[in-house]
């Protein structure tokens, strides 16, 4: 094995993360409660699909990685291909996987390792990406009733996925397990503000935690996979 | 409707809080009259006739919607796109015409109406969109003729209007122009891939300039004679050229475009005048049109009920918003500022 591998097996890992979430972001567009959120979250779908384009390039050939491959040989996390639900599972989604990414990539940033230079840019993204899942987590939390209570339940259906987060990446260069206590901290602190519980129950099993890494996915992530991949499988070889 | 309110009032100190006399009234309209004459700007604040402001009101806001239904066709595609390249511009694209709509709302807004307001009025029906955006985007090359011809004719229309009387319309569209053309360029280029990539996209390419030229041709309104609102929108700088004028200036455009394209225009009368100096073109379908306006094109159904879905089912997010809003209005100004600029992007 070499250095180049296990820089592979870390950017397919968090370059499919991107990906997969840039995806369902996109998913929203021109359905979104108010234009400001087209908006907002169009932009964050870009941000991470750039993320996506230079991790996956340095793996290989973008296209042929994001079109060519079946569901099992994608290592994304189980979280980030969660369907959208309603806004409230959207954003939830948002704020496990963004506070993560940006504590991650904040310290690839000063890792030096082989994702600084993308991670002390996109840093500055995710920080955006952080601030907008955080902001929304009070407005719904500490809302109306019924928003109270969507976010409650948004953010409990999501939690079992938070657990695979903190598992080891080869090649990532930094210990993922670190981030779990920062993590929680985080997020115990904005689900405070808003006035929920910070959810209890299993974020590990042998179905959850790690198993995106190791290409076991949830069922919903194929047909997205059909969608995303049919029009280019459609017409091999051809440039676009 | 702070807007609106504030307004009113302003209008109202016009007449220093009573009716205003027919010699005022006369006196201001003189005014108005001169300083359209004169090519000035008239902004919110200033008087202006009431028809004035009501065709600037149905004309932005039948704009800003065209912005907003006119993502739908689009994001038809995102989640197919067959690049991520592509997928990247597509959606900068519509993220972009979602911007468009703000701004128009807000151009609206200084008009004394109100975003909300406008939005009920489109999704009952007594508010327009462009009739372009309830055609069917059946393939990816469609992505690629709505960004040449659709957003082609749009520039065409919208290039004049930087000129426009009102000032704030035309400085919206100084900056609508700006990304349009940007677009246009866009959907140009993935036509011209399509066209030199395999027989399959080459006829992916041309199916798709074959059902998006004559709708797009609609773009531009009906002929001058049956244009209802031309007249007076002339007479008020609003409107620069006619209908007809705007879309021979469009034809003569794509004319040459297609062939370096490599596709041809569906229009077997499409020739060369030479003593006009333009290109002679086919009639148009207005039956077809006008039923597209009358709410039977194929997507009215779709496009109407997939905004006013989103909508609906936004209802409780923004009644959420208002009422965390509420409860904080305590919170210091300067810290809700620093968390948004904090919050803007690089």
């Amino acid at each position: 094995m070499t250095t180049t591998a296990h820089t592979d097996t870390a950017a397919l890992a968090l370059g499919d993360d991107a990906l997969v979430l840039s995806h369902r972001l996109g998913e929203w567009m021109g359905h979104a409660p108010v234009l400001e959120e087209e908006v907002a979250l169009a932009n964050i779908a870009l941000d991470l699909l750039g993320q996506a384009r230079i991790l996956l390039s340095m793996a290989g050939d973008e296209d042929d990685l994001a079109y060519l491959r079946e569901e099992r040989a994608f290592r994304n996390l189980q979280l980030v291909e969660q369907p959208n639900g309603d806004f409230a599972h959207t954003i939830a989604r948002q704020l496990y996987f963004s506070t993560y990414q940006h504590l991650l990539y904040d310290r690839l940033a000063t890792g030096g390792g082989p994702f600084a230079g993308l991670a002390a840019k996109a840093v500055k993204e995710v920080a955006y990406h952080r601030d907008h899942a955080e902001q929304w987590t009070l407005r719904l939390g500490d809302g109306t009733d019924l928003s109270h209570e969507r976010m409650r339940r948004a953010c409990e259906a999501l939690w079992r996925f938070t657990g695979e987060m903190f598992q080891p990446v080869e090649g990532v260069g930094i210990d993922l397990t670190g981030l779990e206590t920062p993590w929680l901290e985080s997020v115990a602190a904005v689900l405070g503000r808003a006035g929920l519980e910070t959810p209890g129950g299993p974020r590990a099993g042998a179905w959850r935690a790690g198993a995106g890494r190791q290409g076991l996915h949830t069922e919903s992530f194929g047909r997205m996979l059909a969608e995303m991949q049919h029009l280019h499988r459609s017409h091999p070889g051809a440039s676009w | 409707m702070a807007t609106a309110a504030a307004h009113r009032t302003a209008r109202t100190q016009r007449y220093g809080g009573r009716e205003a006399t027919a010699g005022e009234q006369d006196a201001y309209q003189r005014a108005f009259d001169a300083a359209v004459a004169a090519d000035e700007r008239i902004e919110p604040r200033d008087w202006m006739p009431e028809a004035y402001r009501a065709t600037l009101v149905r004309q932005i806001a039948q704009h800003a919607h065209s912005e907003i239904i006119g993502m739908q066709p689009e994001a038809n595609w995102i989640t197919r796109a067959p690049s991520l390249r592509r997928k990247a511009i597509l959606m900068a694209k519509v993220q972009d015409e979602a911007g468009h709509g703000l701004y128009l709302y807000s151009a609206a807004e200084t008009l004394g109406t109100g975003r909300e307001e406008l939005l009920d009025k489109l999704h009952t029906g007594r508010q327009k969109y462009s009739s372009i955006f309830n055609y069917p985007t059946l393939t990816w090359a469609d992505v690629g003729a709505i960004g040449w011809l659709v957003d082609g004719a749009a520039i065409t229309n919208q290039v004049p209007l930087c000129r426009c009387s009102y000032g704030p319309y035309a400085r919206a569209m100084v900056r609508v122009c700006k990304e349009e053309s940007f677009h246009q360029r866009q959907g140009y280029e993935l036509l011209l891939a399509l066209s030199r990539g395999t027989p399959e996209q080459h006829a992916m390419a041309q199916d798709a300039v074959d059902r998006w030229w004559w709708p797009s041709l609609m773009m531009f309104g009906p002929p001058d004679d049956e244009s209802a609102h031309s007249a007076q929108s002339m007479a008020w700088k609003i409107k620069r050229h006619s209908n007809d004028e705007l879309r021979q200036r469009f034809v003569d455009i794509c004319v040459p475009q297609a062939q370096s394209l490599g596709l041809t225009l569906p229009d077997p009368d499409l020739k060369w005048n030479e003593e006009r100096g333009h290109h002679d073109f086919g009639p148009i379908d207005w039956t077809e049109f006008k039923e597209v306006l009358k709410g039977n094109g194929p997507c009215n159904e779709q496009r109407i009920t997939q905004r006013t879905r989103a909508h609906e089912e936004g209802a409780w997010v923004r009644e959420a918003a208002a009422a965390h809003a509420a409860k904080h209005s305590g919170d210091s100004h300067e810290n809700r500022e620093s968390r948004e600029t904090g919050a803007k992007q690089a």
